[in-house]
C-alpha cells in the first residue's frame, strides 16, 4: 500500500455521500433522516477538505469550517422543526406525516 | 276704529288658539273657556259697532272701506272671457281683503251680538254635572265659526267668501257631530257635510265661470263688468246666478238640498240657535243679496229663487205643523223662514230680505234657547207631548218664548211682523212679485203661527204630561241662561222698528223711520227696490246700468274695479209720484190686514185645536190620516232621495266592489301566479343549468386531476428519491453523453 492519494479519500467521501443517501431514503425515523443529511454533508466536506490539502489552496479548509458551522445551525433548525413536529403529530415516523399528499 | 274693522274675524281666533290649544290641559277651568270665547265675542261685537257707527257718519255713497292685507294668491297668467275681447289672458291675483259696507256691517253685528249672546247662554248650557270634557271643544269649535263666518261676510271677493263659506260648514259639521258618540249625531254631521258639498260644488263652478267671465273675483270688479258688459238676461250670468243659487240652497236649506238642517239638530241647542238658524244657514241670503247686480240681471233666476223660496217655506211650514220634537218643529220653521227671506230677494226686495233674516236671527235664536232651555230643565225631553204645563216650573222661559212665537206669528208691534209684512208686500209688488207668491207668503204666515202658537201651547200649557221623575226636578235655569233670553226678547219686540212700513210711517213711527231705516242704510248695497215698488224697477235698472260709464281698462285689459265706487253700481231708487204712492198705501194696508187676520186665525185655529178641545187634534188626526203621515214623514224626501242617490250611490259602490273584486284583484293574483310560475322555471334553469355548468367544470378538474394528485404523496423520501434518480439520470447524462 502506498500512500494515501487524493483518490483514497475522494472514494471515502462518496462512501459516505452513497450511505448518507440511502439512509435518507430508506429510514422511517426523521432523526434517522437528519442524521444521514450530516453524513451527505460531511462527505461534501472531506471532498473540500482533500481537494485543498492536495493542491496548494488553503480556501478549501477554511470553506469547510464555515460549512460546518451552517450545518450546525442547521442542525439545530432541523432538531427544532422535528421537535416541533413530534408535539402536532405525536410521531417521527416520516410513513406518518403525509398531510401533503395530494 | 272704522279702520280696524280686519281685526273683528281675528278677535273670535284668540279664542280659538288659547281653548283650542291650551285652555284644557294648562288652566282647565270651565268658566275661564266660556267667559274668554264669550268676552272676545263682546269685543269683536264692539269693534263691529264702531264701525257701524263710523259707516254711519260718512255719506251714503262713501259708505265703502276696503282693505287688502297681503295677496293671498298670486298667481299667473289665466284666461278669461270679455264680452267683445273674446278670450284673453287676466293676472289670477286674490288679495285676501276685507270690506266693510253697510251690508257686512249690519251682518257684523248679528253674528257678533246675536253670537255673545248665544255663547254666554252656552255657558250655562253646556256646564253639566260629571264635567263634560268637550267643553273646551264646544267653545273652540264655537269661536272658530264664529271667526269664518265673519270672514264671509267681511270678505271683499268670491273667494274670501269662500274661505268662510266653507269655514262654517267645517265647523257646522264637527259641531252638529259633537256628541260623536252618539251614531245618529254623527251621521247627522255627516249628511250636513254632504248636502252642503253638493252645494260647494256648484259654488266652485259658479266661482270659476265668474273669474273666466270677468277676470276677478272682487265683487266691486264682478258688479263693474257686469253692469258695463251684460245686458239683462244674459244666459251667461243666468248660469252663474243659478249656480251660486245651488250653493245657496245647500247652505240655506232649501228645496232641494234642505234635507241636512232637521238632521242638524242633534247638536247641542246653542249650536242651533246660532248656526243652524241665526248665522250660518242665512249665508246663501247674505251672498244672494251680495250679488244682487248679477241677480238683478236675470229675471229667470231672480224667478226661480222666488219660486223655490216660496215652495221651501210652504213645503217646511207644513212639514212643521205635525212634528212632536220641538227642535224640529223649530228646523222646519227656520227653513220655512229662511224660504221667505229667498222669496224677498226672488222678487227683488234684497235689503227687505235682509231684514227679515236680522229680525229672524232675534226670535229663532231665541225659541231656539229658549226650547234649549226647557230641555235642558227636563232631561234632555224634546217631545212636546211629554212635556206641559212647563210654565208652572219655567216662568221667565214662558214668557220669553211666548215673546218669540209672537214676534215670528206676526203679531203687529213685534219684530216678525214687520219683516215679514214687508215681505209679503213686496211678493205682491215687487219687480217680480206676483199674486200668487204673495197668496203663498200669506199662507205660510198663517200655517207658522199655527204651527208655533201649537208648540208653544202644548209645551207650557195645558195638563202637565211630565214623567213624574222628570216633573220633580224641573226647573228654571240660572241667570247666565235667562238674561241672554230676555235680551233677546226684546230684540225680538224692537228689532222690527228699523224697517218700518211705507203705509205706517205715521206720528212717532214717521220719526223712527227718518231717523234711521234699515233699506235706507242697505241701499247703497242692496239696491233701490226696497224704497220702491212696482214692476217698472227692474227697466229702471237697466237704464241705470245702461248709463254707467264704460270702466277704464289697464294694460292688462281688463276693468280697472276699484275705481268704480259700487253705489254707482247699485241700483238707485227710483221716484214714485204722489198718485201711485196713494194707490199703494190702500193695497199695502189691506195686503198687511189681511195677513194679520190670516195669522191671528192661525193661532185662534191652533188655541181652539190644542188648548180648548184636546180630543179635536186626535179626531182631527184620525180623519185626515193620510195627510198626516205624509207630512209626519216630511214628504218622504229623505226615503226618496235614498231611493235615488244614495241607494245608487251604494250600487255603484258594491258594483265597484266587484269590479274590484273580480277584474282588478283577478289581474293582481294572476299577475302573481304567473310571477311565481316563472320564478319556478327561472329556479329549474337555475339548478339544471347555471348549476350544472358550474358543478361539470368542478367535476371535470377534480377528476382529471385524480392522475395528477397521485404524483404528490406526501412521503419525503419518495420526493428524495424522485431527486436522486433526477440527479443520477442528470450524470449519467453528462458522463456517458446520452
Amino acid at each position: 500500500m502506498g500512500t494515501l492519494g487524493l483518490e483514497h479519500y475522494l472514494l471515502l467521501s462518496a462512501l459516505l455521500f452513497g450511505i448518507g443517501v440511502i439512509g435518507v431514503l430508506v429510514r422511517r425515523n426523521v432523526i434517522m433522516v437528519l442524521m444521514c443529511l450530516e453524513l451527505i454533508f460531511n462527505a461534501a466536506n472531506i471532498n473540500l477538505v482533500a481537494v485543498s490539502r492536495f493542491r496548494p489552496d488553503l480556501a478549501g479548509q477554511i470553506f469547510t469550517i464555515f460549512t460546518i458551522t451552517v450545518a450546525a445551525a442547521e442542525a439545530a433548525i432541523g432538531l427544532g422543526l422535528v421537535i416541533a413536529l413530534y408535539r402536532h403529530v405525536q410521531t417521527v415516523n416520516v410513513d406518518e406525516i403525509h398531510v401533503l399528499r395530494g | 276704529m272704522i279702520d280696524l274693522f280686519w281685526l273683528i274675524p281675528l278677535v273670535p281666533l284668540v279664542g280659538v288658539v288659547i281653548n283650542g290649544l291650551f285652555a284644557k290641559r294648562f288652566i282647565g277651568s270651565e268658566n275661564f273657556t266660556g267667559w274668554l270665547a264669550s268676552g272676545l265675542m263682546l269685543i269683536a261685537f264692539f269693534i263691529g259697532a264702531g264701525a257701524f257707527l263710523g259707516l254711519a257718519e260718512l255719506p251714503p255713497e262713501q259708505r265703502h272701506i276696503e282693505i287688502e292685507l297681503y295677496d293671498w294668491i298670486p298667481a299667473g297668467l289665466a284666461h278669461m272671457n270679455t264680452a267683445d275681447a273674446g278670450v284673453e289672458s287676466a293676472r289670477f291675483t286674490i288679495p285676501f281683503g276685507f270690506q266693510l259696507d253697510p251690508l257686512s256691517a249690519l251682518m257684523v253685528l248679528i253674528i257678533t251680538g246675536v253670537g255673545f249672546l248665544i255663547h254666554v247662554y252656552a255657558i250655562g248650557y253646556m256646564k253639566h254635572d260629571p264635567p263634560d270634557p268637550g267643553f273646551y271643544r264646544f267653545f273652540t269649535y264655537l269661536n272658530l265659526f264664529a271667526s269664518f263666518m265673519l270672514i264671509l261676510v267681511l270678505g271683499n271677493s268670491y273667494a274670501m267668501m269662500f274661505i268662510g263659506w266653507e269655514g262654517v260648514g267645517l265647523c257646522s259639521y264637527l259641531l252638529i257631530g259633537y256628541y260623536y258618540t252618539k251614531k245618529s249625531a254623527g251621521d247627522a254631521g255627516k249628511k250636513a257635510f254632504v248636502a252642503n258639498r253638493v252645494g260647494d260644488a256648484a259654488f266652485l263652478l259658479a266661482m270659476f265661470a265668474t273669474f273666466f267671465t270677468f277676470g276677478t273675483l272682487d265683487y266691486d270688479g264682478v258688479f263693474a263688468g257686469a253692469a258695463q258688459h251684460y245686458e239683462v238676461g244674459a244666459p251667461l250670468i243666468t248660469m252663474i246666478t243659478l249656480l251660486w243659487f245651488i250653493g245657496a240652497t245647500g247652505k240655506s236649506a232649501q228645496i232641494p238640498l234642505f234635507v241636512w238642517l232637521p238632521d242638524a239638530m242633534e247638536g247641542p241647542t246653542p249650536v242651533s240657535a246660532l248656526i243652524h238658524a241665526a248665522t250660518m244657514v242665512t249665508a246663501g241670503v247674505y251672498m244672494v243679496v251680495r250679488s244682487n247686480v248679477l241677480y238683478s240681471l236675470s229675471p229667470f233666476t231672480m224667478t226661480v229663487v222666488a219660486v223655490i223660496g216660496a215652495a221651501t217655506a210652504l213645503m217646511a211650514a207644513t212639514i212643521a205643523m205635525v212634528q212632536n220634537d220641538i227642535k224640529r218643529v223649530l228646523a222646519y220653521s227656520t227653513i220655512s223662514q229662511l224660504g221667505y227671506m229667498f222669496l224677498a230677494c226672488g222678487v227683488g226686495a234684497y235689503a227687505v230680505g235682509v231684514f227679515h233674516l236680522m229680525t229672524h236671527a232675534f226670535f229663532k235664536a231665541l225659541l231656539f234657547m229658549a226650547a234649549g232651555s226647557v230641555m235642558h230643565a227636563l232631561h234632555g225631553e224634546l217631545d212636546m207631548w211629554k212635556m206641559g204645563n212647563v210654565r208652572k216650573y219655567m216662568p221667565i222661559t214662558h214668557r220669553t218664548f211666548m215673546v218669540g212665537t209672537l214676534a215670528i206669528a206676526g203679531v203687529p208691534g213685534l219684530a216678525g211682523f214687520f219683516s215679514k209684512d214687508e215681505i209679503l208686500w213686496y211678493a205682491w209688488s215687487g219687480p217680480n212679485g206676483h199674486p200668487l207668491l204673495w197668496a203663498v207668503g200669506t199662507l205660510v204666515a198663517g200655517l207658522t203661527a199655527f204651527y208655533m202658537m201649537r208648540m208653544f201651547l202644548v209645551t207650557f200649557y195645558g195638563e202637565s204630561r211630565m214623567d213624574p221623575h222628570v216633573e220633580s226636578h224641573a226647573h228654571e235655569n240660572p241667570p247666565m241662561m235667562t238674561y241672554p233670553l230676555i235680551v233677546l226678547a226684546i230684540l225680538s219686540v224692537l228689532g222690527g222698528y228699523v224697517g218700518i212700513p211705507a203705509n205706517l210711517r205715521i206720528g212717532p213711527l214717521a220719526t223712527l223711520h227718518n231717523n234711521f231705516d234699515l233699506m235706507t242704510w242697505l241701499e247703497p248695497v242692496a239696491g233701490g227696490h226696497a224704497g220702491a215698488g212696482g214692476g217698472d224697477q227692474a227697466e229702471a235698472d237697466t237704464e241705470e246700468h245702461a248709463a254707467i260709464e264704460s270702466v277704464p281698462l289697464d294694460d292688462v285689459g281688463f276693468a280697472r274695479v276699484a275705481e268704480v265706487i259700487p253705489a254707482e253700481v247699485a241700483l238707485a231708487p227710483v221716484l214714485q209720484d204722489e198718485e201711485h204712492a196713494e194707490d199703494h198705501t190702500a193695497l199695502e194696508w189691506t195686503l198687511m190686514l189681511i195677513s194679520v187676520a190670516v195669522a191671528l186665525a192661525g193661532m185662534g185655529l191652533a188655541y181652539v185645536i190644542y188648548i180648548g178641545n184636546p180630543k179635536m187634534a186626535t179626531t182631527l188626526q184620525q180623519r185626515f190620516s193620510g195627510l198626516h203621515r205624509l207630512l209626519f214623514n216630511k214628504y218622504k224626501v229623505d226615503e226618496l232621495y235614498d231611493a235615488l242617490f244614495i241607494n245608487r250611490a251604494k250600487d255603484l259602490g258594491v258594483g265597484l266592489w266587484a269590479f274590484d273584486d273580480g277584474v282588478v284583484d283577478g289581474v293582481v293574483n294572476g299577475a302573481a301566479s304567473s310571477t311565481m310560475q316563472a320564478a319556478d322555471a327561472s329556479t329549474e334553469f337555475d339548478e339544471r343549468v347555471v348549476d350544472g355548468a358550474v358543478n361539470g367544470v368542478g367535476y371535470t378538474l377534480w377528476s382529471g386531476s385524480g392522475g395528477l394528485r397521485a404524483l404528490q404523496t406526501g412521503f419525503v423520501q419518495n420526493y428524495a428519491l424522485i431527486i436522486v434518480i433526477g440527479m443520477v439520470a442528470l450524470l449519467s447524462a453528462y458522463f456517458f453523453g446520452f
